[in-house]
């Protein structure tokens, strides 16, 4: 579905990753896992068009997408939940929803994708008139993904979804994760809190000052020495 | 303040027809300080030309109708043409080659343009004010007198609010363009182009100059430093109001056209412009982020 092959990247005169390959099949979930720096960011950024690498290609569901810019790559069914989450703070829920749907494509099936959403997250719908940025942390990376899966994605790239959550409500965004991928969804996830993304995929890569260093299947990932002592913290 | 206390006891009905010409007035200033408000949200850049390409618009409405003896809706809808074109040009030619430039660079590129439509109309036009007069009646309401002309200004530039709205919260371009005003990058990540959130932000911001010009030509003369007699006090509402924050400009459009009016009656119009800036300046010392800005 998804193929990235020698990817060098990076910032300026600073470059981010070097050679990256990496591939997603459908119906997958796929994390990349790393210290921080690692370029995880970066290669989300890569692939949803936010940057352009400097060198290597994108393949997506056999079409080329080097190089395009982001408003494009969306159009292909890629829908990128940034760090941070990137709310429009002073937007209600209900139109966060509906500049996901901002496609010309997704716009006509926007009644059918908010109640599939407000499924997911009924939360959102109860809150669906207030402000974004009166959410909840836990809440506002629901809208977030959410307001991704507004546009009709086949792959969702998830930035790090854990971040600045307490620790309840992780273990609750994970399990919430786990329903977008029962609905069918393609997902690949960055993620510091290794342990529980390990439980999510099926397969993760580990990516280290720019390379990918290693690649598995995630219970066999979770079970290797190095990445237990340095990442899973037992 | 002795002009205004003799106002208050001696003369209430003028007060009360001061205030009223005050309301009238910040209608239409209101639609100038929501245009620049619109894009200044979006491209974080104030267009200090923006005055100045409404007074081309009254231009050419004066030109269409006095001279070539067009009727003055057809003038007004060309006025209104020539705004979106402004605004387009405005954007491709000026703003885009230096986007990713200071903010500080592209404010100084727009003053340059105003100063160049200035020296323009000057040469082109010469400094004779330019009216297009309309022989509407002036109304008498309960003892007060009020233009007829300002009163349709009044109206037209609320209905004229009343559809920015709409197109702002009802319509998929327009919540963009608030989207974008709130995170310019998160918005191509949903699918929309940014260069043409920018070009359309540019032309409604345009179309609204336009509009302006219509209203205003119909109550003022026009000549080449109207920019210069308009500009500042619509900056200024829009800084007042919190620059990018359109409910607080438009607000600040009727406070500001307030102090100019009752005080022009109290004393004259020379000192209601005096105190309006006196206030501005003081309210900055107070709230800086403008008088809706949340205290951080």
């Amino acid at each position: 579905m998804l193929e990235l092959s020698g990817i060098k990247a990076g910032y300026g005169q600073f470059t981010a990753l070097w050679d990256v390959a990496l591939r997603v099949t459908p119906g997958e979930a796929v994390a990349v896992i790393g210290p921080n720096g690692a370029g995880k960011t970066t290669l989300l950024r890569v692939i949803s068009g936010v940057i352009a690498p400097v060198s290597g290609t994108l393949t997506f569901e056999g079409a080329p997408i080097t190089g395009q810019p982001a408003h494009e790559v969306v159009a292909h069914g890629i829908a990128h939940v940034p760090e941070g989450r990137r709310l429009f703070p002073g937007l209600t829920v209900a139109d966060n929803l509906k500049m996901g749907a901002f496609l010309p494509a997704a716009r006509k099936h926007f009644a059918e994708s908010v109640e599939r959403v407000y499924g997911l997250f009924p939360v959102l719908k109860e809150r669906r008139t207030q402000r974004a940025g009166s959410l909840s942390g836990g809440e506002q990376q629901m809208l977030a993904i959410g307001r991704a899966l507004m546009s009709r994605p086949k792959l969702i790239l998830l930035d790090e979804p854990s971040m600045g959550l307490a620790p309840v409500m992780v273990l609750r965004l994970f399990d919430l994760i786990r329903r977008v991928r029962a609905e069918g969804y393609t997902i690949l996830v960055v993620e510091q809190n290794v342990r529980q993304v390990l439980k999510l995929v099926d397969r993760a890569y580990l990516l280290e000052v720019g390379r990918i260093r290693m690649e598995g299947r995630a219970d066999e990932l979770a079970d290797q020495d190095f990445i237990r002592k340095a990442y899973v913290g037992l | 303040m002795s002009g205004l206390f003799d106002l208050v006891v001696n003369n209430p009905l003028l007060l009360a027809e001061a205030a009223l010409n005050g309301l009238l007035l910040g209608g239409v200033l209101a639609l100038l300080a929501l245009g620049l408000n619109l894009i200044f949200g979006v491209l974080d850049v104030v267009w200090i030309v923006y005055v100045d390409l409404s007074m081309l618009c009254m231009y050419l409405i004066y030109f269409t109708v006095q001279v070539y003896g067009w009727p003055l809706l057809l003038g007004a809808a060309a006025g209104i043409a020539l705004g979106v074109v402004l605004g387009l040009l405005v954007h491709l030619l000026i703003i885009t080659p230096i986007l990713n430039s200071p903010p500080v660079n592209q404010l100084l590129a727009t003053g340059g343009l105003l100063f160049f439509i200035q020296s323009l109309a000057t040469f082109l036009w010469t400094t004779d004010h330019k009216t297009v007069r309309l022989s509407l009646p002036t109304l008498e309401v309960a003892g007060m007198f009020v233009s007829f002309s300002r009163l349709i200004a009044f109206a037209l530039a609320i209905v004229v609010m009343i559809g920015l709205y709409l197109f702002l919260t009802r319509t998929y371009i327009g919540t963009a363009i608030r989207a974008v005003s709130q995170d310019r990058g998160a918005m191509a990540l949903m699918g929309a182009n940014p260069q043409r959130v920018y070009l359309v932000t540019s032309a409604v911001g345009g179309m609204l100059a336009g509009v302006a010009a219509a209203l205003l030509i119909i109550q003022y003369s026009v000549h080449p430093f109207f920019g210069a007699a308009f500009g500042p006090i619509t900056f200024m509402i829009c800084v007042l109001g919190g620059l990018g924050n359109m409910p607080g400009a438009f607000v600040a459009s009727f406070i500001m056209s307030e102090i100019i009016s009752i005080g022009g009656v109290a004393w004259s119009t020379e000192l209601g412009y005096v105190i309006a800036f006196a206030l501005f300046i003081v309210l900055m010392f107070i709230r800086p982020g403008g008088i809706f800005a949340k205290r951080q």
